[in-house]
């Protein structure tokens, strides 16, 4: 069947180069994800992601770069099933909606990473970026939340602050980096060494605090990685979100085998 | 079996009217005419200055002060939040746009084809669209987040070594929006030249006499200067049209290139400029309603037939909005894509299904219901009322497009509730400061381009055959 619906066109097939390749990837095991969030409070940490307080959150500001998306079969409450744990990031698309709608460049692509960076400088706000990510995984700072002078009680807490991470300040959109500052630290030391970087050498911070290994972040490029070999050994539970959009995401999501 | 002599046919329905209820068969002289033009400009009673003070002081707090709490606060103090990332601010933004549209419609596109009873209006018709984009552009500043640093989308050399991104939706938008603002504003000054001139004659001296002079550009009214004058004009009339079409299509792009369900449609383009058309029409039958009771002498160039023209053009533009409306309604109600199919059953039924139900109302049963009876085309009152429900109308449709639209989206997770915050002052300041502008251009210029009107009552003439008067129509160019 697979010969069949490969296009007759000689040079062309149904799968673009750039869909089977990519630097780095993650796999997102829904059946092993207990929904216990420590992956949202280890990305926070570590990203310097704002605290926005009760009624902005309440409201719908929560500004965390991953989220557990709880949702159920039936619309009938009492009657409801709950479906599988859905950890929620940016899926750092090959062919991102949110990059060419930025009239500043605040959104580009990363040639050599090949991620979406979000250049928090560059950003004056339009907010259209995070209108076009079918997603939904970008946050805008609405409030200066990080800002000392107008939260006085956070005076104690920005001692926690990662200093390898931007603070952001009031009006400039954010989101997911696939923590790109443990992969440059990591590129740098493999340089230094002389060496490529090894898989498994550094993770995120969301994989790395999952107790129940359901994320596993890695090279794609690789095809010994634990990235690669997860979904060679799952085909059948493995697929993108939103696959019909043609975004190409990184994030590669195994559910329905339980 | 006698034979009766029968009058030929008669033109149809016209014995009962006298053709000089029209103001092109009812001329003045001329310096008559340009002393009604300037009465009408200096004639101001204590209610023009209550209302200046009112507007003002809704300005100071509402455009200013409110402003001053966003930009200092934050984008938060507004009721945007995740998935309505859009709020208000762009509503108003294609609002405004809309509005515009109108000035340069009858301004341009009646002037090309030769409509002559558009010549009494035509210049209030194009300060809308000048005063409309004013408020357009100041509720995009208000939307960004970062709003002082606007001119990072300026295609000017900078230390960053940084050129804006022209793939983007919101780079065509800023040069669309450029252009048209430049365009009419042009269009605008060219038709006033020979009016600035009369008032130059006619104003004795002070800071008017200067203001005149150094706006006429010496026009002495010589057959040359007329010469250039109408060529410029003619060029404008015919390069504005399309400018004006690709604006609002231009702007509908920011949303049928996204790829949200409810959005991405090709029908966009038409859709929103017959939208624009729609509310455009509807504003200038209020601002000549208005017009025709506020100011002095304006029951001479303003009159019932004006009412007509305006009102009949509503009437086809709600017919071809509603068309353009059930196409845009028809590719995803046919198409079946499960999204688009949601987002339409939000529309209906959802808690925001009230507004789609008024707009339904507003939009196409006031219109069609009304406009097409002829005497109540020409009451004033009547019209202005229809105006203003159609402005509704339109308004809520972009209402329903930006915040309720965004509420649906492929991820059910996000689905949020909007409510508008400190967009409610914002909004309420836009159509202050619109009116404001509105008032003290009335004050400034001539709002009636009177030598249109003498132009056009010297090509009108009444000949007298046999006992009937015959209205004749001679073509000097």
């Amino acid at each position: 069947m697979a010969t069949e619906t490969e296009s007759k066109l000689p040079g062309f097939t149904n799968q673009s180069e750039e869909e089977l390749g990519g630097r780095w990837g993650m796999v997102i095991d829904q059946d092993l994800c207990t929904g216990c969030q420590a992956c949202v409070a280890a990305c926070s940490m570590e990203n310097n992601v704002p605290i926005v307080g009760e009624d902005d959150a309440g409201y719908g500001r929560g500004m965390h770069w991953i989220r557990i998306e709880r949702l159920w079969e039936s619309m009938e409450f009492p009657e409801v099933k709950m479906t599988d744990f859905q950890p929620l990031l940016c899926q750092q698309c090959h062919n991102a909606p949110c990059e060419p709608v930025c009239p500043v460049f605040a959104s580009v692509h990363s040639a050599s990473e090949d991620l979406n960076l979000q250049v928090y400088n560059r950003c004056i706000g339009t907010r259209y970026c995070a209108n076009n990510c079918p997603y939904q995984v970008r946050a805008f700072n609405w409030f200066d939340y990080n800002d000392e002078r107008v939260y006085p009680e956070l005076t104690t807490l920005h001692n926690q602050m990662n200093p390898d991470v931007t603070v952001r300040r009031r009006g400039v959109m954010e989101k997911c980096t696939f923590c790109i500052q443990r992969i440059h630290k990591a590129e740098d030391k493999a340089k230094s060494e002389g060496r490529e970087i090894e898989d498994g050498e550094f993770t995120t911070a969301c994989a790395q605090a999952c107790p129940a290994t359901a994320i596993t972040f890695g090279r794609l490029d690789d095809p010994e990685s634990a990235v690669i070999q997860i979904v060679a050994a799952n085909p059948s539970r493995a697929g993108h979100l939103l696959e019909e959009l043609r975004t190409q995401p990184r994030i590669t999501y195994l559910a329905g085998g339980v | 079996m006698t034979t009766v002599a029968q009058p030929l046919a008669q033109p149809h329905g016209e014995e009962h009217e006298d053709p000089r209820e029209q103001l092109m068969f009812d001329p003045l002289p001329r310096g008559e005419m340009n002393r009604l033009a300037m009465e009408s400009m200096y004639a101001t009673s204590w209610k023009f200055w209550l209302v200046t003070g009112i507007l003002v002081i809704v300005i100071l707090y509402c455009l200013v002060y409110q402003w001053y709490i966003l930009i200092m606060e934050g984008q938060g103090m507004a009721g945007v939040t995740r998935p309505d990332y859009w709020g208000v601010f762009l509503v108003n933004t294609v609002f405004w746009i809309g509005i515009s549209h109108a000035g340069t419609f009858i301004s341009a596109i009646l002037r090309v084809m030769k409509v002559e009873s558009r010549r009494p209006f035509t210049r209030a018709a194009e300060l809308m669209t000048t005063f409309g984009l004013i408020q357009a552009g100041f509720s995009i500043f208000m939307h960004l987040g970062r709003v002082w640093l606007i001119y990072w989308m300026m295609p000017i050399p900078n230390v960053r070594r940084l050129w804006p991104d022209f793939h983007s939706p919101l780079m065509w938008d800023l040069l669309a929006i450029t252009t048209y603002v430049l365009c009419s504003t042009m269009y605008l000054f060219l038709p006033l030249i020979p009016d600035l001139a009369m008032a130059r004659d006619r104003t004795e001296g002070g800071w008017r006499k200067i203001f005149y002079r150094t706006l006429a550009l010496g026009f002495r009214g010589t057959e040359g200067e007329w010469k250039n004058l109408t060529t410029a004009m003619n060029i404008f009339a015919f390069a504005i049209i399309p400018v004006m079409f690709s604006v609002h299509t231009i702007v509908s792009w920011d949303f049928a290139m996204a790829t949200r369900p409810g959005w991405n449609s090709t029908v966009f383009g038409p859709y929103f400029v017959i939208g624009a058309l729609h509310s455009g029409m509807a504003a200038v039958a209020i601002v000549l309603f208005i017009i025709r009771y506020t100011m002095k002498h304006m029951e001479y160039f303003i009159r019932k037939e004006h009412f007509n023209t305006i009102a009949m053009l509503m009437w086809i533009v709600s017919m071809a909005w509603a068309y353009f409306y059930f196409n845009d309604y028809l590719a995803p109600w046919y198409g079946g894509d499960k999204w688009d199919k949601l987002f339409q059953e939000y529309q209906e039924v959802g808690p925001k299904a009230y507004l789609w139900y008024t707009m339904l109302i507003c939009n196409i049963a006031v219109p069609w219901l009304t406009l097409w009876n002829s005497k109540w085309r020409q009451t004033p009152w009547l019209l202005a009322i229809i105006g203003i429900l159609i402005n509704v109308g339109m308004y809520l449709e972009r209402y329903i497009i930006i915040p309720v639209g965004v509420t649906i989206n492929r991820m059910p997770f996000t689905w949020r509730q909007y409510e508008p915050r400190i967009e409610i002052p914002m909004t309420i300041s836009t159509f202050a400061l619109f009116l404001l502008l509105y008032m003290i251009a009335s004050r400034l210029i001539p709002l009636i381009p009177v030598w249109e009107v003498q132009e056009g009552q010297e090509n009108h003439t009444l000949r007298k055959v046999g006992k009937a008067h015959i209205p004749a129509i001679s073509e000097l160019e």
